[in-house]
């Protein structure tokens, strides 16, 4: 039997030399091989793809990115290990819970509990992006774009707006364009504080906005108002279904 | 004999010293006077000149006792609380008596009758004693200790789990120090449920909060950077128990933890002629949704230290260039002996 490949992701140093401890303990049953560490969460999802881990312990309360988020984005790569979440807050464990098909360990982790754990994961598939999605208490703080055995990720607050192409979406930000492959609906419904819709296939940044412009005559189904946007040329059009909220969201505007 | 733990708690002088209670009576009195000229007077104009003219005798009075009582505020606090009230009553109608007799002397016409103004400065005295009294109650000890015992409790489980699961690690590498951070916890938790209502000594208070830091310290290792400046720190000052331990707690889970890099948090005690300054910073991290929940840290603090001070504490909060302050201001007192 080979060993599990094991990833630890936890902010605090004596935690993952615990688990560390508590995985030779158990290596008799178990044998496994830690592949990496990180110290936080994006730390994680930069050093997870490359790492060739099977089974990530994934501690909940980090910094720069939560566990929750941090399994949401590396659910995209073609092969995306397990999760098992760690955590030493009820509240939390409750909500990973929500991800039924896995488990988590509650800190201090006890021996038993990891081995259980780690077989009951290498048996089971990886989590899946909607599941993890249903779990999540609050939006991402990144969107990410899936490269070969990287993630890169775009902070939402640099989004400037998210526009539906036939079977991606564009992301656009001040500097540059990705393109990501989820649905414009889940987004609007995730990030609904922050984006506001448009046109049938466009969500801009609500911080983003600066004002109206009226459209050159075109012909008349065409839509009347283009948006102007903070950071960018390109003037967005605005449907005529959506044009009175717009009003409005500019009149609250200070 | 054996002792019993006591359930009810007995009346007490109110403290004349204190800022709150001496507004309170400044107020009350005041009012008093300005309804007694409007009750007799036939209109408002009337009524403010009359409140005017009583004005001018009440207020010395009022001053006069208030910095008696001031004064002879610890001897009336040895006495037990209806011979105390006795006590204050008698000091009352002795200025009055005093006051009346300078006046005379000075404009050779008595200002009132003598009889009069001794009714009315013991019918005042009396009911500002029983309102001070019920007001006591309201926030009485065994009110105020349910709700200090419910404040105190909040101490995070998750510094508790994540701190048990540090100390696990230690144990194998070095136990010397896993025995250490164990006998710190110990520490913070005997506190953590002991008696709320008593004052604690500010050295206890810091040295609670050094084993405290300890612990964090040992969970985060180099991203918490702890600078202390504690050498103008009165050690016998008296304080509320478990005042300055939340607020180090909030810095570190608030300043601390949700960033990648290394945090610097400073704590600064210090004492100001008759006052206690204590000052936490730490850098602001702008806060996740679940993050939340520093206000009710602080509004706890804020009420324990109302019980305590009553008017006489201050708490505030700033941001600015970065960092988040905390400042809690409170009389400097020491024990009587």
């Amino acid at each position: 039997m080979s060993a599990v490949r094991i990833f630890i992701a936890d902010d605090e140093a004596p935690a993952r030399e615990r688990l560390k401890e508590l995985l030779e303990d158990i290596a008799g049953e178990l044998p496994t091989e830690v592949v990496g560490e990180a110290r936080h969460g994006l730390e994680a999802v930069e050093r997870v793809p490359a790492s060739g881990a099977q089974v990530l312990l994934l501690d909940i309360e980090m910094p720069g990115m939560g566990g929750l988020e941090v399994a949401r984005h590396l659910a995209a790569l073609e092969q995306p290990p397990r999760v098992v979440f760690v955590t030493a807050h009820d509240r939390h464990a409750v909500e990973a819970f929500e991800l039924n098909a896995l488990d988590y360990l509650l800190k201090p982790v006890r021996a038993q509990r990891l081995a259980a754990a780690l077989r009951k994961a290498a048996a089971a598939a990886a989590p899946g992006r909607e599941q993890l999605a249903r779990a999540a208490i609050a939006a991402r703080e990144y969107l990410s774009i899936v490269e070969r055995h990287r993630i890169l990720l775009v902070p939402v607050r640099d989004i400037v707006f998210l526009r539906a192409e036939q079977k991606y979406v564009t992301v656009r930000t001040r500097s540059r364009e990705h393109l990501i492959e989820e649905p414009l609906v889940m987004l609007e419904h995730e990030f609904a504080g922050q984006f506001v819709r448009i046109h049938r296939n466009c969500l801009v940044a609500r911080a983003a906005i600066r004002g109206f412009e009226r459209a050159a005559e075109g012909p008349p189904d065409e839509p009347h108002w283009l948006v102007v946007l903070d950071g960018i040329v390109e003037r967005l059009p605005v449907s005529r279904r959506q044009w009175p909220v717009l009003r409005e969201l500019v009149a609250d505007k200070p | 004999m054996v002792s019993i733990r006591q359930t009810t708690y007995p009346d007490s002088l109110p403290d004349f010293r204190n800022l709150g209670v001496i507004a309170r009576v400044l107020v009350a009195v005041n009012a008093v006077a300005l309804g007694g000229a409007l009750f007799a007077a036939p209109d408002l104009a009337q009524a403010i000149d009359r409140f005017a003219q009583v004005a001018a005798l009440v207020e010395p009075l009022l001053l006069a006792c208030l910095v008696a009582l001031f004064v002879l505020s610890p001897l009336l606090a040895r006495l037990p609380y209806w011979t105390g009230c006795a006590a204050v009553m008698a000091l009352v109608l002795l200025v009055t008596v005093m006051l009346r007799a300078g006046v005379t002397a000075i404009v050779a016409e008595p200002p009132a009758e003598l009889g009069r103004m001794l009714v009315l400065a013991a019918l005042i005295s009396a009911g500002l004693l029983g309102y001070l009294r019920l007001r006591a109650r309201a926030y009485s000890p065994a009110l105020a200790e349910a709700r200090l015992q419910a404040l105190q409790a909040r101490i995070r489980p998750h510094f508790l789990f994540n701190s048990l699961n540090a100390v696990l690690a230690l144990i194998r590498r070095d136990p010397k120090r896993a025995e250490r951070s164990l006998e710190d916890l110990a520490d913070l938790f005997r506190t953590l449920m002991s008696d709320a209502r008593q004052f604690v000594r500010l050295e206890d208070e810091i040295a609670l909060l050094e084993r405290y830091a300890e612990l964090e310290q040992l969970r985060l290792g180099e991203r918490l950077r702890l600078t202390w400046e504690l050498d103008a720190a009165p050690s016998d000052a008296l304080l509320p128990p478990l005042v300055l331990q939340p607020l180090l707690e909030n810095a570190v889970y608030h300043g601390v933890e949700p960033g990648t890099g290394a945090g610097e948090v400073l704590v600064r005690i210090e004492r100001r002629g008759d006052r206690v300054l204590a000052r936490i910073e730490n850098p602001y991290v702008e806060e996740q949704q679940h993050r939340a929940g520093n206000r009710m840290a602080l509004e706890n603090i804020g009420e324990r230290l109302a019980l305590f001070f009553d008017a006489e504490a201050r708490i505030d909060t700033r941001i600015s260039d970065g960092r988040y302050r905390v400042e809690i201001e409170i009389p400097y007192r020491v024990a009587s002996r």
